[in-house]
C-alpha cells in the first residue's frame, strides 16, 4: 500500500474486505485482503480483466450481493461508519444516499415501466423527504445538470425512449440525487461508443468537481483508467496485486501481471513507426518480462485481382408499421459502399453503433440480402448466386463473430462443430474430417484432443479460438470478422490478434476486421475503411488514415478514444451531447450523391 | 386506445371464421347418428327421412354450413335435436351459473397462487419457496372429485357449514349463493392457484435478477418498494397471458365438480349434448366458448398495452 499520510479523512476506507460465495455448500473466496482508501474529491480506479472481482469489490462495498449466498469479511469506513456492522435497514438509507452506483449496462439498468423522472425522483422522496412536486422540480435539475436537453418535457418519457449515451446521464442524474459523498461507477461507460463514452467521462469529471465528491471507478478500460484515475488499483483473480498513483502503476508497475496488463493494451498512435501489422508483445505473467513485438511482413499481393470486391453495395430494411404492415421507411444500413479486400490483406471496417460496418459484413456472405450493388468474391458474383452456388460460395467466406459464448452450440463437441461444415460441403471422408480437425486445433493453439470436449469446458478466449478454428475448416479465401476480439479481454485480445496475424502470414488469408476499437484496427490492419450512417466517409492505408485523418468524423472518433497514457489525464473533449444520427429514412428520402477526393495514393475521403 | 381495440376486433374476425368452420366439419367428420339417437328403437325409414328433412341434414354440407352462420349472426344458435329448445336458450340458462364459478374459481387461484408464488420467489430455495412448490404440486395433482367429495363430507356433512350442493343466482339470494358456490371454487381454484403459483416465482425471478432490479436496491429503496412496485409490475406480463388462457377454459365448464356439487353449468350440458349428438347445442357452446377465449385475449392484451409503455408507444 502506497498510502501518503493526508490529514483529511478518507471518504472509503476498504480494509481487508474479502468476499466468498457460496458455490455447491462451499465457500469460495473470489475477493481476498483488498484495502484502499479513497480520499475526498478523489478519482480511484479498480482495473482488471474478467474474474478479477472488481465488480464483486464494488458490489460488497455497497452490500449489493445476495445475503444467503454470499459472504462480505473485513471493514468497509464510510464516512468514520462501518457498513458492513450496520443493520440492512440502516444500509438502505447509506445506498443511493451517503453512497450511490452506477452500472455497466445503461440499456437494462433502467426500470421499462417507468418514467424516468419517477425513477430519479423516488431517491429524493426516499432519502431526502421531498414532496412529489419539489422532488420533480429538482429532478429536472438534475436532467439538466446531466446536459439532457429538454429536460423538462423528458421528465415523463420512458427509457425506451432514451438512446443508450443518455439513459447513462439518467443513471448518472439519479445517482447525484442526493449529493452523495461517494460514487461507485462499475464499468459505466463499456457499453457505450467511443463518443458518446468521451462525453460520459467528460461528464462525470465535471459532476465530481461541482459536487466536490469521491469517485470510485471500475473498469478493465486502461485506456479509461489513466484519463480519470488519480490512484489506481490492479485487481487479479481476487487479489489486489498493486497500488499507487496512476502515473507510477503504468510508467513503473512493479507487478508482472501489472506490467503484462499494460503491454497488452493496445495504445492508439503507437504504430507510427512501424509499416506493417504488428504482433502484440507478449509478456510472461510470471517474470513481466516483454518478448518484443513482431512486424509481421508484407502478406498483401496488390498486384493480382481482389479476391473480394464489393461495388456501390446497397443494404435496406424496410420498416413497416400498422394494420396491413405497408412500409413507412427504411433503414438505409449500408448506403452506396465500395471497396477492393486483395489476397493476404486486412481491411478494416471501423465506426460506431448502427454505421453498417457489421450489415456490410453480413450483406458479403449473403446472410442479408442487400438491396443493390455488385460483390464479386473469388470469382462469383455474390449477389446473384442460386441456393447451391451461394453454399460453395460459403467456402470462400468464413465469419468469426463477437460472443465466443453464444456461437458454439453446447451440446455439440467442438470437434464435430469444426468439422460439420468439412463433412456437410464433402470435402472429404469423416476420418479426414477428423484429421483435419485435429491439425486446426494445433494451428490455433490448442491440442488435438480438446476435439471431444464440449464448449463450456473452455474460456472465452479458448472458444474465440474454436471459433477461428471453424472458420478455417474450409479453407476459405477471405474472413469476415465481425467484432472478433471486442468481448474478450485484454490479455486474451492480444494473443487472439496475433494468432490472427500469424494465420494470415501462414495461410495468405485476407481479413475483412470489423471492429469499433481504433487501437486494435491500428495494429492489425494494411486498409482502414471509417464507416458511419452506412457509407464510408473515409478509407485508405492504415498509416494514411491514422496519421493525416481528413474526414470530420474520423477526427472525432479518433480524438474521442481513450489512451492509455497518464500524461492525458484531466483532457476535456468540451461537453457536449450530440447523439449517434439515426440511418432510419423515410419513403421520400434520396441518398445525396457524395463526392470523393483522394488525399493520397489509395486515401479517399467523403466531401462534405 | 379505442382504435386498437377495434383493430384486434377486427382480427378476431377470421379466427371466430375459421373456428365456425372447424367446428362444424368436425361435427359432420365424427361418427354416430343424431337421427338414429332421436328415433330410437323404432328405425322406421319413413320417420327418419322425415327427421332428417326437418333439420335440413339432407342439404348440401356448404348450405348447411351457411344457414348455420347466417343464423348465428342474427342470434339464432338452432334448435336443440334433443329438447326442440332453442340453443342460445339453453347456453342462456346455463352461463351466468358457470360465468360464477369461474369468476370465483379466478379471484380465489389469484388470491393464492400470486401471492404465494411472490414469496416463494423472494424465499427462494429456503423453506417457504420450498413448502409453496409442495403445495401448489398437490394442488396439481389432487383429482377434484376427490377433493370435493373430502370437502363435502369434512364441511357439510360433518361440520354442516356450508351446503353440499344445489345452485342459487347470486342475483336472487346474494348469500346463499356464495355459500354454494364457495367450495365448488375452491377446488376448480386449487390447480389454477398452482400454475398461477409456478408462473408468478418465475417471472418474478426473472425480474428480480434484472439490472433495473439491482439499480432499484442501490436507490436503496426497501424490499416492499422494489418487490411490490420495481419487480412486480414487470412480473405481471406473464401472470396476465396465463390468467387469460386459466379463465378461458373455466368457461368451457368443469363437467367433474359441477356433477359433484350438482351445478348446473356448462360442463353437464356438453357432455349430454355430445353423447345424444346433439349438434345443434355442441356448436353453440363451443363458439360460445371460443368467443369467451378471444374477449379473454383482447383483455390481456389491452392490460399489456395498459402496463407496457414501449407497447403503448406503438399505438
Amino acid at each position: 500500500m502506497s498510502q501518503t499520510s493526508t490529514p483529511t479523512v478518507p471518504v472509503l476506507s476498504v480494509k481487508n474486505l474479502t468476499t466468498s460465495f457460496l458455490v455447491d455448500g462451499d465457500w469460495k473466496s473470489v475477493v481476498r485482503n483488498v484495502s484502499f482508501d479513497v480520499m475526498p474529491g478523489e478519482t480511484v480506479a479498480i482495473v482488471g480483466e474478467s474474474g478479477s472481482g472488481k465488480s464483486v469489490t464494488s458490489l460488497s462495498i455497497m452490500r449489493l450481493l445476495a445475503s444467503n449466498t454470499s459472504r462480505i469479511e473485513g471493514e468497509v469506513m464510510l464516512n468514520g461508519r462501518d457498513l458492513l456492522s450496520i443493520s440492512e435497514k440502516d444500509m438502505r438509507g447509506v445506498r443511493g444516499n451517503e453512497a450511490s452506483m452506477i452500472f455497466q449496462e445503461p440499456m437494462t439498468s433502467l426500470n421499462p415501466i417507468f418514467t424516468i423522472g419517477r425513477q430519479i425522483s423516488e431517491v429524493l422522496t426516499r432519502h431526502k423527504g421531498m414532496s412529489k412536486q419539489e422532488a420533480r422540480a429538482e429532478t429536472v435539475r438534475l436532467l439538466e445538470k446531466v446536459r439532457i436537453p429538454n429536460a423538462q418535457s423528458r421528465f415523463d418519457e420512458y427509457p425506451h425512449q432514451f438512446s443508450g449515451g443518455m439513459r447513462q446521464r439518467v443513471m448518472i442524474a439519479m445517482a447525484l440525487a442526493s449529493k452523495p459523498k461517494l460514487l461507485i461507477a462499475d464499468e459505466p461507460t463499456t457499453a457505450l461508443d467511443v463518443t458518446i463514452q468521451g462525453q460520459i467521462l467528460d461528464l462525470i469529471k465535471v459532476l465530481q468537481e461541482e459536487e466536490g465528491m469521491s469517485v470510485l471507478f471500475i473498469t478493465h478500460d486502461m485506456g479509461v483508467v489513466a484519463e480519470i484515475a488519480d490512484r489506481t488499483i490492479v485487481m487479479f483473480r481476487g487479489d489486489e496485486v498493486e497500488t499507487g498513483p496512476t502515473e507510477e502503476i503504468f510508467h513503473c508497475g512493479k507487478h508482472p501481471y501489472t506490467r503484462a496488463l499494460l503491454s497488452a493494451v493496445p495504445k492508439l498512435g503507437s504504430m507510427q513507426n512501424h509499416a506493417w501489422p504488428t504482433r502484440f508483445p507478449v509478456v510472461d505473467m510470471k517474470t513481466g518480462l516483454a518478448v518484443e513485438p513482431i512486424e509481421v511482413a508484407g502478406t498483401v499481393e496488390k498486384g493480382r485481382t481482389p479476391v473480394l470486391s464489393v461495388k456501390n453495395l446497397v443494404t435496406r430494411f424496410p420498416i413497416r408499421s400498422g394494420l396491413l404492415s405497408r412500409q413507412t421507411g427504411s433503414v438505409h444500413a449500408v448506403e452506396n459502399v465500395s471497396f477492393d479486400l486483395f489476397q493476404g490483406e486486412t481491411l478494416a471496417l471501423v465506426g460506431e453503433s448502427g454505421c453498417g460496418k457489421s450489415t456490410t459484413g453480413r450483406s458479403i456472405m449473403r446472410l442479408v440480402d442487400p438491396t443493390g450493388g455488385d460483390i464479386s468474391l473469388d470469382g462469383y458474383d455474390v449477389l446473384r448466386l442460386d441456393q447451391v452456388s451461394l453454399r460453395n460460395m460459403r467456402k470462400s467466406v468464413q465469419m468469426i463473430f463477437q460472443d465466443p459464448f453464444s456461437s458454439l452450440n453446447p451440446r455439440m463437441t467442438v470437434g464435430s462443430a469444426i468439422s460439420e461444415p468439412f463433412i456437410k460441403h464433402r470435402l472429404g471422408t469423416v476420418k479426414q474430417a477428423r484429421e483435419k480437425t485435429a491439425d486446426l486445433l494445433e494451428k490455433v493453439g490448442l491440442s488435438a484432443d480438446m476435439a471431444k470436449r464440449y464448449p463450456h469446458e473452455f474460456s472465452g478466449g479458448q472458444r474465440q479460438r474454436i471459433a477461428i478454428a471453424r472458420a478455417l475448416a474450409l479453407d476459405p479465401k477471405v474472413i469476415v470478422a465481425d467484432e472478433s476480439v471486442s468481448a474478450l479481454d485484454v490479455s486474451i485480445k492480444a494473443q487472439v490478434c496475433n494468432l490472427l496475424l500469424d494465420l494470415q502470414q501462414s495461410l495468405n488469408l485476407s481479413f475483412l476486421f470489423i471492429s469499433h476499437d481504433m487501437a486494435v484496427v491500428e495494429r492489425v490492419s494494411h486498409r482502414v475503411a471509417v464507416m458511419y450512417l452506412g457509407e464510408i466517409v473515409e478509407i485508405g492505408p492504415r498509416a494514411a488514415v491514422f496519421d493525416n485523418p481528413q474526414h470530420p468524423y474520423t477526427k472525432k472518433l479518433m480524438a474521442a478514444v481513450p489512451v492509455p497514457d497518464p500524461a492525458r489525464r484531466g483532457i476535456r473533449r468540451g461537453i457536449s451531447n450530440d447523439e449517434l444520427k439515426s440511418p432510419v429514412r423515410g419513403m421520400d428520402y434520396r441518398p445525396p450523391v457524395r463526392e470523393y477526393r483522394e488525399v493520397s495514393d489509395g486515401h479517399v475521403v467523403q466531401v462534405a | 386506445m379505442p382504435v386498437y381495440i377495434g383493430k384486434r376486433l377486427l382480427v378476431a374476425i377470421p379466427t371466430l371464421l375459421i373456428i365456425s368452420i372447424f367446428v362444424f366439419s368436425l361435427q359432420k367428420l365424427l361418427p354416430g347418428d343424431p337421427i338414429l339417437a332421436m328415433a330410437g328403437e323404432e328405425r322406421d325409414p319413413a320417420t327418419i327421412e322425415f327427421l332428417r328433412e326437418k333439420y335440413h341434414l339432407n342439404d348440401p354440407i356448404i348450405t348447411q354450413y351457411l344457414s348455420w352462420v347466417g343464423g348465428i349472426m342474427v342470434g339464432d344458435f338452432g334448435v336443440s335435436l334433443r329438447t326442440n329448445q332453442p340453443v342460445l336458450e339453453l347456453i342462456g340458462q346455463k352461463l351466468p351459473v358457470t360465468i360464477q364459478l369461474a369468476v370465483m374459481a379466478m379471484i380465489l387461484a389469484m388470491l393464492i397462487g400470486i401471492p404465494a408464488g411472490i414469496l416463494a420467489a423472494v424465499y427462494k430455495n429456503r423453506t417457504l419457496d420450498y413448502v409453496a412448490n409442495v403445495v401448489a404440486l398437490s394442488g396439481l395433482s389432487i383429482p377434484n372429485f376427490w377433493l370435493g367429495i373430502m370437502l363435502i363430507l369434512l364441511v357439510s356433512v360433518n361440520l354442516g357449514w356450508l351446503p353440499a350442493s344445489g345452485y342459487e343466482s347470486i342475483f336472487v339470494d346474494p348469500v346463499r349463493s356464495l355459500k354454494t358456490m364457495i367450495m365448488p371454487a375452491f377446488v376448480l381454484s386449487t390447480a389454477l392457484a398452482a400454475q398461477l403459483m409456478r408462473h408468478t416465482r418465475s417471472a418474478m425471478l426473472g425480474v428480480l435478477s434484472s439490472d433495473y432490479i439491482r439499480t432499484a436496491r442501490a436507490k436503496g429503496l426497501s424490499p416492499r418498494e422494489v418487490i411490490l412496485s420495481h419487480t412486480f409490475r414487470n412480473a405481471l406480463l406473464p401472470i396476465i397471458t396465463l390468467s387469460a388462457l386459466l379463465f378461458g377454459e373455466l368457461l368451457g365448464g368443469a363437467v367433474l365438480t359441477e356433477q359433484i356439487f350438482t351445478i348446473p353449468g356448462f360442463g353437464k350440458l356438453t357432455v349430454d349434448a355430445v353423447f345424444t349428438r346433439d349438434y345443434a347445442v355442441v356448436q353453440g357452446i363451443v363458439m360460445c366458448t371460443a368467443i369467451g377465449f378471444i374477449v379473454m385475449n383482447l383483455i390481456a392484451d389491452i392490460l399489456y398495452v395498459l402496463l407496457n409503455p414501449r407497447l403503448r408507444a406503438t399505438l
